[in-house]
């Protein structure tokens, strides 16, 4: 293998990469805060690029601001969800909430296929984002460089805010110990509905830039990025958003090499995600980087 | 806790009990109720409407309902259509089939789109002796020892080789890189004619410089792609569903890989245009029928219905629909009957059936002999290139 081929292989997968990443952070966020998978948030990633969608082909307002609009309403459809599907199972055995969580996550599912139709949708993509760019004969598209970048931003901005912010505190007391929490004058109901916004928010944010890069929309778009990102949350160490970020990376990064280096393995490219989870629980069942997570117990 | 248990198992055993007193009440039902000779002729038809494959789907599905506008009756009865989802999935499929029989009693089916899933009901319709026309399922496996299936289309020995001719005849390929969804019987089958034909064509086994895989509803193709590249092939044969394979061609023009992209029927969608945009101008593919080359009188009249009904140009699927619909009819009006058996008989002895897609006479296997065409992508639709006699 050349050395040109091999750079594009670390570009592809670097590009693949920060997409988990981005989509992992809003699962390890409501998880690290509320101790609940949200199994829905596939449906929420594939709800915020059907509302962009829907924004760009019949809205005659710019992208970008199409794109901030969608986020947003896909942030206050994942706070009713929480509304509807979590909130009246609060305090119950953890199972009831994962099941209704699973249960959301179908009901979604089917919903949009009657709505938005089983065939697959284009997603418009800003001219901004299709350009190419070669480097020393690599080509990279312009996407490949925003996807990183928005991840990047996000981690930053998000880190900042649950750890400089009184919101962010009033998360983090939440995360540890609900009932102290509340008894110190937290709101939990506004808190957890805040966490809920800004999970779905970043989901759908990964949902556009899914659509940006493979520009092919179905209603079961987020089921397999949805468990993928899960499983990268978990190799990060789920409740961590750095973790979910190097998880996402791992995950990325080692599809793109196994294909590229094993071609014959390709038929287990998604089976590669499972091995490297149940590789992960065996050895740290806290992730790579949950060791906080003793303490937070 | 004891306690609770003891009135689930109590709750439990009741309920058990309903249902199966339920049970036997609705088997009594259906036995007293089936009439021997049904008023209405429902003829089953088993579709992908949803996943990887629902434009194909649909497109057929409209064209078998436009024939089923056309020849509402048959034998004096009506003709019904059972249309079931089969979800682009082959255990959706094999129970789509299995409702279709014990459910709705049809005595023929339509279906599928794509080969898996018309494979996945083959054993259901054998066993049920239920006769079935699959309109543009091109793997030869599909009715190979099936008595019961049939087809409307030619299959992936012709269609692999007439696309072998074109990459060598046509642009002079010397060598070749395959990428196949294994998950599709569709696509091996496909690629392995392919491969035949080429390595015949160019008399060199090393004419092949590089096979590699997918599976169905990847999204992402870059590190197969970027293989390919650094062999440096001087075409690429890519069959596969088409919202996989258009986001293949757009990966592919974006890692600066420039050469021709050939692929299959499955193509032919607008969703394929949709999702490609510019990346997917060039594209070649084998097909069944072209707008642009009506072959029989009833390609005509089909066209300007097909017009008329959806408001744009009919496609090589809506056609194989529109066939195989009418093909059953014809079968039923020459065995005078609407038993299944007598449909199949009729069914296998199909002589020169004049269809939209050309004339039908089915072989042994129950395959039809027809011409291929080759359409390729021109400023963002499909155009008419050529067609190929068998």
């Amino acid at each position: 293998m050349s050395v040109q081929t091999l750079f594009q292989h670390l570009a592809n997968g670097i590009s693949l990469g920060s997409l988990y990443a981005l989509i992992a952070i809003g699962y390890t966020m409501v998880y690290g805060i509320l101790r609940l998978v949200n199994f829905a948030h596939g449906e929420i990633f594939m709800l915020g690029a059907y509302i962009a969608f829907y924004g760009m082909a019949y809205t005659p307002l710019p992208w970008w601001l199409v794109f901030i609009l969608a986020a947003l309403l896909t942030g206050v459809i994942g706070l009713l969800l929480e509304r509807l599907a979590y909130r009246p199972l609060r305090g119950k055995a953890r199972i009831t909430v994962l099941i209704s969580a699973i249960g959301a996550s179908f009901l979604i599912q089917n919903l949009a296929i009657l709505i938005f139709g089983g065939r697959p949708k284009a997603f418009p993509v800003p001219d901004i984002f299709s350009g190419i760019l070669v480097v020393g004969g690599v080509s990279i598209s312009t996407v490949t460089f925003v996807i990183p970048a928005v991840t990047l931003i996000l981690l930053f901005a998000l880190t900042y805010w649950i750890n400089k912010t009184k919101t962010g505190m009033a998360m983090r007391a939440l995360s540890k110990e609900y009932e102290a929490a509340s008894l110190m004058g937290i709101d939990i109901n506004k808190v957890i509905s805040i966490t809920f916004f800004v999970g779905s928010f970043l989901g759908a944010v990964g949902g556009i830039m899914w659509g940006i890069k493979y520009p092919q929309l179905i209603p079961l778009m987020g089921v397999i990025p949805g468990i993928k990102c899960f499983i990268a949350a978990v190799i990060g160490g789920i409740g961590n958003i750095k973790g979910a970020v190097l998880g996402g990376f791992i995950l990325g990064l080692g599809e793109i090499l196994l294909v590229a280096l094993f071609p014959s393995l390709t038929g287990f490219r998604d089976a590669f995600a499972f091995v490297l989870l149940i590789i992960i629980l065996l050895i740290k069942p806290t992730g790579l980087m949950g060791e906080k997570i003793a303490e937070k117990v | 806790m004891i306690r609770g248990d003891r009135m689930n198992k109590k709750h439990l055993a009741i309920l058990m009990t309903v249902a199966m007193g339920m049970g036997i009440f609705s088997a009594c039902g259906t036995k007293t109720s089936t009439p021997t000779e049904p008023e209405v002729i429902k003829i089953g038809v088993f579709e992908p409407l949803t996943g990887g494959s629902a434009a194909g789907g649909q497109m057929t599905v409209e064209g078998i309902e436009l024939a089923n506008k056309k020849v509402s009756e048959v034998l004096g009865k009506k003709v019904e259509l059972v249309i079931a989802d089969n979800k682009s999935d082959k255990v959706e499929a094999a129970n789509a089939v299995s409702r279709l029989i014990d459910n709705d009693k049809v005595v023929a089916i339509i279906g599928s789109y794509g080969s898996s899933l018309s494979m996945a009901a083959g054993d259901i319709v054998k066993t049920a002796k239920i006769p079935t026309v699959g309109c543009s399922p091109t793997n030869p496996l599909v009715t190979i020892g099936n008595d019961y299936y049939f087809r409307v289309c030619f299959i992936d020995p012709f269609q692999g080789t007439v696309m072998a001719n074109y990459a060598f005849g046509e642009l002079g390929a010397k060598t070749a890189a395959i990428i196949q969804d294994v998950q599709q019987d569709y696509s091996v089958g496909l690629s392995n004619y392919f491969v035949k034909a080429f390595k015949a064509l160019t008399g060199s086994e090393a004419s092949i410089v590089e096979t590699s895989s997918y599976n169905s509803g990847d999204q992402d193709f870059t590190a197969q792609l970027t293989n390919i590249k650094s062999k440096n092939p001087d075409v690429i044969f890519a069959p596969g569903n088409y919202g996989e394979s258009a986001l293949l061609i757009k990966q592919a023009r974006e890692l600066g890989i420039t050469v021709p992209i050939l692929g299959g029927d499955t193509w032919e969608a607008p969703d394929f245009l949709e999702i490609g945009k510019e990346a997917v101008e060039g594209a070649a593919f084998s097909s069944h029928f072209t707008a642009a080359a009506p072959v029989t009188d009833v390609s005509k009249t089909f066209l300007t219905d097909y017009k008329a009904e959806y408001g744009v140009d009919a496609n090589a699927f809506a056609a194989l629909g529109y066939d195989a619909y009418m093909l059953i009819i014809d079968a039923i009006k020459r065995a005078d009957s609407a038993d299944s058996a007598k449909i199949r008989d009729a069914i296998a002895a199909t002589k020169d059936f004049v269809g939209s897609t050309g004339n039908i006479t089915l072989d042994t296997n129950g395959d039809a002999v027809k011409s291929a065409v080759i359409n390729k992508v021109v400023n963002g639709k499909f155009e008419y290139f050529t067609t190929i006699e068998p």
